[in-house]
């Protein structure tokens, strides 16, 4: 099960050893295929059920952000980094926002700054549920989808509550916050939290110790620290694989430096432990919220910024530990109203090179959950 | 460490700060050396991001960025190089396997080549598509129109 080969590997035409003296075969997965979690195409080489290598067709979801973000202001492009990882559209928001933020040399004052954080974690949150819904629906598990998905609602309604939106929620503005929160916005986040914790235990009960789930992802797709590093993967993959890195916590943005969390880590890098990472997260981003809320400042939720933004020419780059990685963002600015340059550094991108190494030498069925636990969006892979 | 290669390679290196991050500017033939002492003797080995600015008046028209993270000590450098349009890079695919992925990015909006690179082709546009689209003189409309009547079948090409 562990027939894995070296990075010096990565590409399909590499002559391996034949499993069994059959003929290879090639066959395509997608770009339509409900486990795909998008339109991403698969094409794989088989030796009868054994993977011998993929390569990733990508690009269906293609909408040009980066060139988008060149032809608008720095505040009409904020809404359009939402649309990259739909899922925790928060997340890229205070991305964004905070890099240009950095050009513009200001700060978002400090109850802007916790709002931001309460906001960030419930999207991981929602993120992680909708991760495992749907990646326990791909192996076979159904329930799940229905537990996650109802709780998910709820985090759903406190974005819609404050800002309008569900999804695509553009909840931050550069420099701050539009919004003050909406009255009773703290205990309704606390009574969430209080809702919730019983909820992830629940979570836990229908899989930790289910035997058809733990035979499904024990050793499968196992990825080690080095080839983590190498291939740049990021986020709950790399912290499964044993490496303690957290960009909350290496280095500190927004005003993460003040509460307490760890950074929960597996030990073989295979499809459970980062399951049991990601869970893990789930209770920590609880507790960042509770001390969110409870340490939450009166104050100001908008710093000083010019009307019409003009930073002074230079570059930028700053990236901020998103569900799924670290997402970073290089802005080039020449001194205009409009960005020279937007780069987006997806962390879905990254992580999904490392499909290929992660399936060689497992079964057909496990490449399901290997995307799965891999935990892309493709319109954050495509842009 | 700055220091070090500035004592190393003298005129080919400038370094330079912008709000707090450090990054400096490499002569393109010393790419391939300074890449590697960065990865093997500095520890900086996590390749972030390897992108590219395009600044059509100048008569090297692309900037090359690649933004480098070192576990060991927690920082991050930006490496950068000025070339010209249809001049090539040696490929950081062996030093970084991560940089497959992004190196073809580059290429596909771009057209930067990278030599040595084990798949040089583009990754998110069709294979058959002309023009790269974040280069300045390309428009935010435009389109390769004949791939479009061809392969979708639209009469426009829009």
């Amino acid at each position: 099960m562990t027939d894995r080969t070296t990075l010096s590997h990565l590409d399909l035409e590499t002559p391996e050893k034949p499993f069994l003296d059959a003929n290879e075969l090639v066959i395509n997965m997608g770009p339509q295929h409900p486990a795909t979690h998008g339109v991403l195409r698969v094409i794989l080489r088989l030796d009868g059920e054994k993977v011998l290598g993929l390569e990733c067709v990508i690009g269906y979801l293609h909408r040009g952000v980066e060139k988008i973000g060149e032809h608008r202001t720095y505040t009409m492009f904020n809404p359009y980094v939402d649309r990259m990882d739909y899922v925790a559209a928060v997340s890229n928001g205070l991305g964004y926002c905070e890099t240009v933020e950095k050009l513009l040399h200001v700060e978002a004052p400090p109850r802007a700054q916790h709002v931001r954080v309460i906001l960030t974690e419930l999207n991981r949150l929602a993120s992680h549920q909708l991760w495992l819904g749907t990646h326990a629906l791909d192996i076979g598990a159904i329930t799940p989808l229905f537990y996650t998905f109802r709780d998910r609602e709820e985090i759903l309604k406190i974005f819609e509550k404050y800002c309008g939106a569900r999804l695509t929620t553009h909840a931050f503005r550069i420099g701050g916050l539009q919004y003050e929160t909406y009255a009773g916005f703290e205990q309704e986040v606390k009574n969430f939290l209080t809702f919730l914790k019983p909820k992830i235990d629940e979570y836990e009960e229908l899989l930790t110790t289910n035997r058809i789930w733990v035979e499904r992802t024990k050793d499968v797709g196992r990825i080690s620290a080095a080839d983590c590093i190498g291939l740049g993967v990021t986020g709950p993959v790399l912290r499964a694989s044993g490496v303690k890195w957290d960009l909350r916590k290496a280095q500190p943005y927004a005003c993460y430096k003040n509460f307490d969390f760890e950074i929960p880590i597996g030990e073989n890098g295979d499809t459970y432990d980062r399951y049991l990472v990601r869970m893990a997260e789930m209770r920590q981003s609880v507790r960042i919220i509770e001390q969110a809320v409870d340490a939450l400042p009166e104050g100001p939720i908008m710093a000083k910024v010019p009307k019409v933004m003009k930073p002074a020419a230079g570059e930028v780059y700053h990236s901020i530990e998103a569900p799924k990685g670290e997402l970073g963002y290089f802005i080039v600015s020449d001194g205009s109203t409009q960005p020279y340059r937007v780069r987006v550094r997806p962390p879905s991108f990254v992580n999904l090179q490392a499909l290929d190494i992660m399936c060689r030498g497992q079964l057909v069925g496990d490449v399901i959950a290997v995307i799965g636990t891999l935990d892309i969006v493709l319109g954050e892979v495509d842009r | 460490m700055v220091a070090k290669l500035k004592r190393m390679y003298g005129s080919g290196v400038e370094p330079l700060t912008y709000t707090g991050q450090n990054y400096m500017i490499v002569d393109r033939s010393l790419i391939p050396e300074i890449l590697q002492v960065l990865r093997n003797e500095e520890q900086f080995d996590y390749c972030v991001d390897i992108t590219a600015v395009h600044y059509p008046q100048r008569e090297k028209q692309f900037d090359l960025v690649w933004v480098l993270y070192s576990f060991a000590r927690n920082e991050r450098i930006r490496v950068k190089t000025l070339i010209a349009d249809g001049a090539t890079v040696e490929s950081s695919v062996p030093i970084w396997p991560t940089a497959n992925w992004l190196e073809r990015e580059v290429f596909d909006m771009f057209g930067i080549r990278f030599d040595g690179h084990p798949d040089m082709k583009r990754i998110l546009l069709p294979e058959e598509w002309k023009g790269h689209p974040l280069r300045k003189d390309y428009g935010i409309l435009q389109q390769d129109n004949e791939w479009v009547q061809i392969n979708l079948g639209i009469e426009s090409g829009q």
